[in-house]
């Protein structure tokens, strides 16, 4: 029963059961989840139910620090997620994704819109949201466990028990005999498990990430995108992903939106149907290649209107 | 361990070994010259005493109790001061850091009082807590405040803006904040403060004491150079400049170790 997801859904090169065995149920996921045990495939056609995370015409402004000016960084932007699925938006650097992402992760205060995790109205960070850092920013005087415990330990849960509960997210990350380490001995693609562990430790119904793995080196990048595939297999995750890589975000993602330039509004939107479990094979695949082109094709129309396009794929 | 692992321990060692030959020997000369100098009467040995003479009196006076008294009433006054100086100075720098509007009341006062030479207040300190211990310990109090607060000031004003992110995002409060992020990063600068903070609090001992009063290593001086016991001048000297140098040495060691979690920890 414990593992029995996860042998429905075999996968060859990460050994996810062996991962679902460590890995602690989580109680909202699952819930939601129940007929996917036995139908796993039609699971998000099967689910009825109300979105996980509900945004309505979202709209974020700065307010310019020397002039008072204000300029607009969304503008209306309305988005539906449903439990245990994986969405990325893309677009251009500067176009607005990441206010939107902290927006939903409660550290930006729209202008106006609402937003809803789970039917509960977005009003600052909370414990149903974990965010991922493009920078790890793991605290330098913390060991990695107690790096990964933060979130915990802020949330009042005696270190101990904390400890115990990241047990699990040590093995699902691989950072098994580096919990007392501390973050600058570790490389980069280190750095970002321990970043990873941290918000999965946490138990958050939505997971937010902000170009994870940007700021790594390609081979890297790749095999945190396989980890982060085994992961999604085994945790279901909900999860609002937010990338410039376009082949990434095909790869990861059942849903792309791609963002116009700024101010972002939702552009087209892609439905990924490459099956699942997926894993950097499915790069090789015809339907990889046309989504991406695809993709690519609606960003490549946007930058055209810039000056200076910066973007590259 | 490998034959090179050891053949660099050697290496390093001897290199250690002719530094400290180094710079004892620069050590030996001074004293070399000063003794002969007084010896060879080419200098007055009543203005300039010499290494033995300084050796013996420093014995004398290790002997009969008279450093020890003094070392102790320096001491005393030096603790308090500085002790107070660590209370009051820690948390008025962090709540200057921290609370923006506190930092807009009160940081032109800290200015003012940061740039005005401490010593010239002795004489109201005099007035106010009389000649006793009270004078000294508000000179040394006034001493050794200011670097304690200006850098624990700029220590909560330099906290790394993504460290705050995350503890935010993770729903850390200000006091959480404060205590996971603000306080651990903040150690740095302490350290840097309390060396400063050290120094400027000794000078102020022996500021205090040569003022006035009848005790301490200021008085001591003092009152040796007033009555032309230059030797006894010199123990003071090296007394007091022993003992900042193993204050501020113990102060940069524990620098290193707080560091140390920028170097591996296995
Ligand atoms: N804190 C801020 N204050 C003012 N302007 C901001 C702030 N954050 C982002 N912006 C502006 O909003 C726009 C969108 O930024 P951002 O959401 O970071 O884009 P993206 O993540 O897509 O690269 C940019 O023009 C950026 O300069
Ligand atoms: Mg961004």
């Amino acid at each position: 029963m414990n593992n029995g997801l996860a042998l429905e859904r075999p996968d060859p090169v990460w050994e996810a059961d062996e991962l679902a065995v460590h890995w602690p149920r989580a109680a909202g996921e699952r819930r939601v989840d129940s007929a996917a045990e036995t139908t796993p495939l039609t699971v998000l056609a099967a689910v009825p139910s109300a979105p996980l995370l509900e945004v309505r015409d979202l709209v974020i402004t700065y307010e310019n620090q020397n002039t008072g000016e204000l300029t607009e960084a969304v503008s209306h932007v309305s988005l539906n997620i449903q439990a245990g699925e994986f969405v990325t938006i893309v677009g251009l650097s500067g176009c607005g994704k990441s206010s939107f992402l902290n927006a939903v992760a409660g550290l930006v205060k729209p202008a106006s819109g609402t937003m809803k995790v789970a039917g509960k109205r977005i009003d600052g960070p909370g414990p149903d949201r974990s965010v991922v850092f493009q920078k790890a920013t793991l605290l330098p005087w913390r060991t990695v466990m107690d790096n990964i415990i933060y979130g915990l330990e802020l949330r009042g849960v005696p270190k101990p028990i904390a400890r115990e509960r990241a047990e699990s997210c040590i093995d699902l990350v691989r950072l098994r005999g580096f919990e007392h380490f501390h973050p600058h001995a570790l490389s980069g693609g280190m750095q970002q498990r321990v970043n990873l562990a941290r918000a999965l430790v946490t138990e958050p119904q939505l997971l937010l990430l902000d170009e994870p793995f940007a700021a790594l080196d390609a081979i890297t990048r790749e095999t945190m995108q396989n980890e982060l595939l085994s992961i999604w297999n085994v945790t279901r995750k909900t999860v609002l992903m937010v990338t410039h890589q376009i082949d990434e975000a095909v790869l990861l993602s059942d849903r792309v939106i791609v963002f116009s330039d700024r101010p972002a509004r939702i552009g087209t939107e892609f439905k990924i149907n490459l099956p699942r479990p997926r894993t950097q094979e499915a790069r090789y695949s015809p339907a990889f290649d046309y989504l991406a082109k695809e993709v690519f094709g609606v960003i490549h129309s946007s930058a055209s209107k810039r000056e200076e396009p910066e973007y590259v794929i | 361990m490998s034959s090179d692992a050891r053949r660099f321990r050697a290496r390093k060692f001897r290199e250690n070994l002719f530094s400290l030959g180094l710079s004892g020997g620069v050590f030996v000369l001074l004293f070399a010259t000063w003794e002969f100098v007084a010896r060879a009467h080419l200098v007055d040995p009543m203005f300039s005493s010499s290494p033995s003479q300084v050796l013996l009196t420093g014995w004398e006076l290790i002997n009969n109790g008279t450093l020890l008294k003094h070392v102790l009433a320096s001491g005393k006054v030096f603790l308090t001061g500085f002790g107070l100086a660590v209370i009051l100075g820690i948390p008025i720098g962090v709540a200057l850091g921290w609370f923006k509007w506190f930092n807009r009341a009160f940081s032109p006062l800290v200015s003012a009082f940061y740039t005005m030479p401490r010593i010239a207040l002795m004489p109201l300190f005099i007035i106010w807590f009389g000649l006793g211990m009270g004078s000294k310990v508000a000179l040394i109090l006034l001493s050794a405040i200011f670097p304690l607060i200006v850098n624990m000031q700029v220590a909560m004003q330099n906290i790394d803006a993504d460290y705050k992110r995350v503890g935010i995002a993770y729903g850390a409060n200000q006091w959480q904040l404060f205590s996971t992020v603000a306080l651990p990063s903040s150690i740095p600068f302490l350290l840097t403060g309390l060396r400063l903070a050290m120094g400027r609090g000794l000078l102020g001992v022996v500021a205090a004491e040569v003022f006035g009063g009848a005790e301490g290593l200021g008085y001591m001086i003092q009152y040796a150079g007033a009555t032309f016991q230059i030797d006894v001048v010199f123990v003071g000297v090296v007394v007091i400049a022993t003992i900042g140098v193993i204050m501020d040495r113990s102060l940069a060691y524990a620098s290193r170790r707080v560091d140390s979690w920028k170097i591996t920890e296995t």
